[in-house]
């Protein structure tokens, strides 16, 4: 780790907790493209935030390393800051302690389920392949509830979607196609 | 952002390993989408345009590591080169074929892929370790997908049987060229990097071969699992930059906007 990239935190002072404050305010009002009712901090994808006078330094992590909306949100992430009056904007992607949908909290489920798309399951996956397998199987067994009906008498169509972080599952209550995030 | 490799790690090698995986994700990324609006069914076209779009973010995780170690950009390696120094497999590069052939490569590379990763994650390079944790929960939903196709193909009717063995036959030579050995990959071996094509190989039989036979899909070898012994010809070359004249198809079509207009902003 290089001086710069020292964390602030540990020389902590009003002004400084404000400043971040600013930041990540700012931060929770960009929206994924693709699901626009998540903010950037709704999907926990912001890793870190440092704030040095006119510099700030963000770190995220990518949700699934192919997507395409990565770069439209990173892109949007420095406008932000810059609108914010930063005259340095650093903005990196990281891949340590990979992002993981376990991550998503409860509240950002809701929002999900209200804009038509199921919640991806809680998913456990050990290091060792059988154990991977395992605790897939059993992830993708359980039970997913229709976003519309609330019925759980539905199907996976397809283990790929409309977008990498989506599956297509059919509704055989109301006879819908939904998507559910892809537990990853 | 650069990356300074430790010392034990054998930097020119590191880099044709780097590379090698990069353009198998890249080319075979390529050829599964070409499905996107020709596959059999509407599941299967999504199911292969998700996966060329996987394969293709994948090659760009390895080739900004590359970036960091040699400064040369994902752009430039994807967009610049002709085919001779691109360091794919053979395998990866030759035409989509018919739909059991899509799958059985399919098949064949996401085991290859998921043996791997796998052995990244004891890997001496600690970034390899969080890639591959990372890539690993991308890459199961490629081996469910296309192991569930196999399984159900394999011996389903006697066409689908028919068209998976020729399937098998033309992919299984072509596939044992993505352990073809790398120059100097014992250096790696010997830093702890990832444990050697040999080993990979090893691990791939393994998995690859009962799970075949278990569908009635006869193979070229002789022998059980790992402890088989082969008895095709390999269809290698492709990590020294010798490839089929597909390639150049394929280079053709991937760089074709970006030579009308070289260093556009995407």
């Amino acid at each position: 780790m290089t001086g710069r990239e020292q964390p602030i935190k540990e020389i902590k002072t009003p002004l400084r907790d404000e400043q971040d404050a600013r930041v990540w305010n700012a931060l929770a009002e960009v929206h994924d493209p693709e699901i626009p009712v998540l903010s950037l901090v709704d999907l926990k994808i912001i890793r870190s935030v440092k704030v040095d006078g006119e510099n700030v330094h963000v770190v995220m992590t990518p949700t699934f390393s192919g997507c395409p909306a990565l770069n439209v949100m990173k892109q949007e992430v420095e406008n932000r800051l810059i609108a914010l009056g930063f005259t340095h904007v650093q903005v990196e992607f990281t891949y340590s302690e990979p992002w993981k949908t376990d991550l998503l909290e409860e509240s950002t489920r809701e929002k999900l389920r209200a804009f038509g798309i199921a919640p991806p399951v809680q998913l456990v996956l050990p290091q060792s392949p059988e154990g991977r397998k395992a605790n897939l199987q059993y992830a993708l067994e359980q039970p997913v509830p229709c976003p519309f009906c609330g019925s759980e008498n539905t199907k996976l169509d397809s283990f790929f979607g409309a977008t990498l972080c989506k599956q297509l599952f059919f509704c055989d209550s109301c006879h819908q196609s939904f998507d559910r995030f892809k537990p990853v | 952002m650069s990356l300074s490799l430790p010392s034990h790690i054998p930097r020119e090698a590191f880099v044709r390993f780097l590379l090698a995986q990069a353009d198998d994700e890249l080319v075979l990324g390529h050829r599964d989408s070409e499905w996107t609006g020709h596959a059999p069914i509407l599941e299967e076209d999504i199911a292969f345009s998700n996966i060329a779009q996987d394969e293709i973010g994948h090659s760009l995780v390895w080739l900004t590591l590359h970036e960091q170690l040699t400064g040369r950009t994902p752009d430039e390696m994807g967009f610049e080169r002709i085919a001779s120094e691109f360091r794919c497999c053979r395998f990866v590069e030759y035409p989509k074929g018919d739909f059991a052939y899509t799958v059985v490569r399919q098949y064949l590379f996401d085991v290859a892929e998921q043996v791997r990763l796998e052995s990244f994650l004891e890997s001496s390079f600690a970034p390899f370790k969080d890639t591959a944790e990372k890539l690993l929960r991308e890459e199961m939903y490629h081996l469910l997908h296309s192991s569930s196709l196999v399984e159900r193909l394999g011996d389903a009717t006697d066409e689908s049987h028919r068209r998976m063995q020729a399937a098998v036959d033309a992919a299984f030579p072509q596939s044992l060229g993505m352990f073809e050995q790398l120059e100097g990959e014992e250096g790696l071996t010997e830093g702890g990097v990832f444990p050697g094509n040999r080993t990979l190989r090893s691990r791939w039989l393994k998995r690859v071969v009962p799970f075949l036979r278990k569908v009635s899909l006869a193979l070229p070898v002789k022998g059980e699992n790992e402890h088989c012994t082969i008895l095709c010809p390999i269809d290698d070359g492709g990590r020294k930059g010798m490839h089929t004249a597909h390639l150049d198809d394929l280079i053709n079509d991937m760089q074709q906007v970006y030579r009308l207009a070289p260093g556009p902003n995407w």
